[in-house]
């Protein structure tokens, strides 16, 4: 039977109204009202099983849905043309949902724990930094490079992680994220405390920081081109991991993840996927982290703190653990929400607490509860 | 008798100063099955987990078709072709009974990122083969099982879970099978209905050995060709059923009788 593309389009379109709205609203009453009322939805769409009509409906339709999302991500950066605080927004939403793709292969695919997303995050924020001013390589290949520095570097991690479990695994990581701030705090040729300029991201000779000029009058926010690449890195990052997951490896890092006796009573290598997972993992927050870094223009050691790790794992809990669709309504809560309403700005981390216990002592799927594997979800069983 | 496809030598397991196994002989060939009885703590899963390298072995050996197996990682072990069930069940409950399989099937499958990540047409149609051949094996246990090859694991009642796992570990075709207590939480009449399927499936496979633990004596007398009694780590006596059951130390230390 051949769903009809009505649902998949219908969420993608209500999912672009609330963004916008959220983003353009300065109102906090009525900002506040359009994420609780998104929120009330996705809550009510697992519940009447809305979610695996639309899921369905979306794998049924793979080049229209891919192509309206699309559309629909253009129309929103085409909206928010000259508003540069919303553009810069935006694009951080899509950049910390690359690294939270990060985390869900290493957390919700294979349970290998990271609470050092920051540090990686920050690691190839500063290779970046350095390989931009110290190089000549084209950007389009530091920001793999970058990536692959955060999966090298994160390899020290590899022997204490395998030797230990739980808890223990979660200490190292935090002790990791923790000395990686002070070493850049204390590191002159980081630029210590202060940091380092990163310079913009260019390509074809257009340098991304130079704002879009499209007449004497008019001139649209420089932000524009970096929505387009943070849309670029988050359309491939989502790709990649989806198919990771509806894969042998997907169901290997499963195994790894729900039972490592069973696993490797059946042949599994667990050490080795566990490599594997915190490896791609790392690569993909540390591609986020470069691609940031260009954006902002500059790196300090004081945005990779452990609280900016617990704000990534708390994305990844909120959105539906291993459901890398759910770090989008997750990342946008997350990291919009503060800066709209200036009522929560302080009080954040404590809001965002409660909201991860809450969550997790009732909904512990998350708010898009990571769906059963279908290898291809539009082949008919 | 046919040559002794596994064969266990002076097998000595330690847990601190509790000597679980102590320097078992044991072996069992080709075609054969073998019922492994003896009270509780006398030491039969040890030596299930010294076979598939879950314990470490401190002396003795273990040879698999002539090959040393002994202190092998698990991963290797089933590599060698022996596969097991666990007493308390290890299906991974959130999982589909397909992907429950296919990690029986894990070290058949190609894990390479080409074919996973972008020859996606080649992988749908290695997906659709494993899943005919999951439903065929499925089919042989019970007619029903093919049907909820998409269900979660959890999801199924425990005679079923039993079934998916004993399929997890015949799927590949080993030429061990090791059955740690299949009758554990189920009724006298769900398991004779299991019993049933494994005479079946074993009937198809006239190579494969099996070692059952077993404390229900009604299933050891229907499934094995061979009984072996241990009692504090060593082998106490072995023979066939009958044999076993009337030996006087068997029933004083087993059956309780004096």
């Amino acid at each position: 039977m051949k769903y009809s593309a009505v649902p998949a389009l219908t969420a993608v379109l209500a999912s672009a109204a609330v963004v916008l709205t959220i983003l353009l609203v300065d109102n906090q009453w009525a900002v506040a009202g359009v994420v609780a009322g998104a929120a009330a939805i996705l809550l009510l769409s697992s519940r009447f099983g809305w979610g695996v009509r639309i899921a369905a409906s979306g794998a049924a339709h793979p080049i229209v849905v891919p192509a309206v999302v699309l559309a629909a991500v253009v129309v929103i950066v085409f909206v928010l043309r000259e508003d540069n605080f919303a553009l810069l927004m935006l694009c951080t939403v899509m950049l910390y949902a690359v690294a939270g793709l990060g985390l869900t292969v290493q957390f919700g695919q294979a349970g290998v724990v990271n609470f050092a997303g920051a540090a990686f995050f920050g690691i190839g924020a500063y290779a970046t930094a350095v390989l931009s001013t110290k190089s000549s390589l084209p950007h389009y290949l530091v920001l793999p490079l970058a990536g692959a520095c955060a999966a090298v570097i994160g390899s020290v991690l590899l022997l204490p992680l395998l030797r230990t479990r739980g808890h223990y695994a979660a200490l190292i990581t935090i002790a990791f994220g923790i000395l990686f701030k002070t070493f850049l705090e204390v590191n002159d040729a980081l630029g210590g405390p202060q940091g380092l300029k990163v310079p913009g991201f260019t390509m074809f000779g257009h340098a991304f920081n130079d704002p879009i000029v499209i007449d004497e009058q008019t001139e649209w926010s420089f932000y524009m081109a970096y929505a387009g690449l943070s849309f670029v890195l988050v359309a491939a990052a989502y790709a990649f991991v989806r198919r990771l997951e509806r894969s042998w490896i997907g169901l290997a890092f499963d195994a790894v993840r729900l039972d490592e006796t069973a696993a490797s009573a059946f042949g599994v290598n667990v050490a080795a996927w566990k490599i594997v997972a915190f490896s791609v993992g790392n690569f993909l927050i540390g591609t986020a982290g470069a691609a940031y870094a260009m954006m902002t223009g500059f790196v300090a050691p004081t945005s990779f703190t452990f609280a900016d790790s617990l704000i990534l794992v708390s994305i990844v809990i909120l959105g539906g653990l291993g459901n890398p669709l759910g770090l989008v309504p997750a990342a946008l809560i997350v990291i919009i929400l503060p800066e709209k309403l200036q009522v929560i700005q302080e009080y954040r981390f404590l809001l965002f607490a409660l909201l991860v216990i809450v969550i997790l002592l009732v909904r512990p799927g998350g708010l898009l509860p990571r769906a059963a594997r279908e290898y291809f979800p539009d082949q008919s069983r | 008798m046919s040559a002794a496809l596994l064969k266990a030598s002076g097998l000595t397991v330690r847990f601190g100063g509790v000597t679980a196994l102590d320097g078992l002989e044991l072996s069992v060939n080709v075609g054969e099955t073998l019922g492994l009885i003896g009270p509780n703590g006398s030491g039969k899963t040890t030596f299930f987990n010294a076979l598939t390298g879950i314990v470490r072995v401190a002396t003795g050996r273990a040879y698999l078709d002539g090959g040393d197996i002994t202190g092998l990682a698990p991963r290797r072990v089933a590599a060698q072709g022996i596969a097991r069930t666990f007493q308390r069940l290890r299906l991974l409950l959130e999982l589909s009974v397909f992907d429950n399989l296919m990690l029986g099937q894990h070290l058949s499958l190609d894990h390479g990122m080409w074919i996973n990540l972008f020859a996606r047409h080649r992988l749908r149609g290695e997906v659709r083969r494993q899943a005919d051949s999951a439903r065929a094996l499925l089919g042989a246990f019970s007619a029903a099982l093919p049907a909820r090859l998409y269900d979660s694991a959890g999801s199924l009642t425990m005679i079923d879970r039993r079934r998916v796992e004993i399929c997890r570990a015949l799927i590949r075709e080993p030429k061990l099978l090791l059955l740690d207590e299949p009758s554990a939480g189920m009724t006298p009449d769900e398991t004779a209905e299991l019993m049933s399927d494994l005479l079946a499936v074993k009937a198809q496979r006239p190579r494969l050995s099996v070692i059952i633990i077993e404390h229900d004596m009604a299933v050891i007398e229907r499934v094995s060709d061979r009984c072996a009694v241990l009692d504090y780590g060593r082998k106490l006596a072995e023979g066939s059923y009958a044999e076993v059951a009337r030996d006087p130390i068997v029933r004083q230390a087993y059956l309780g009788e004096d």
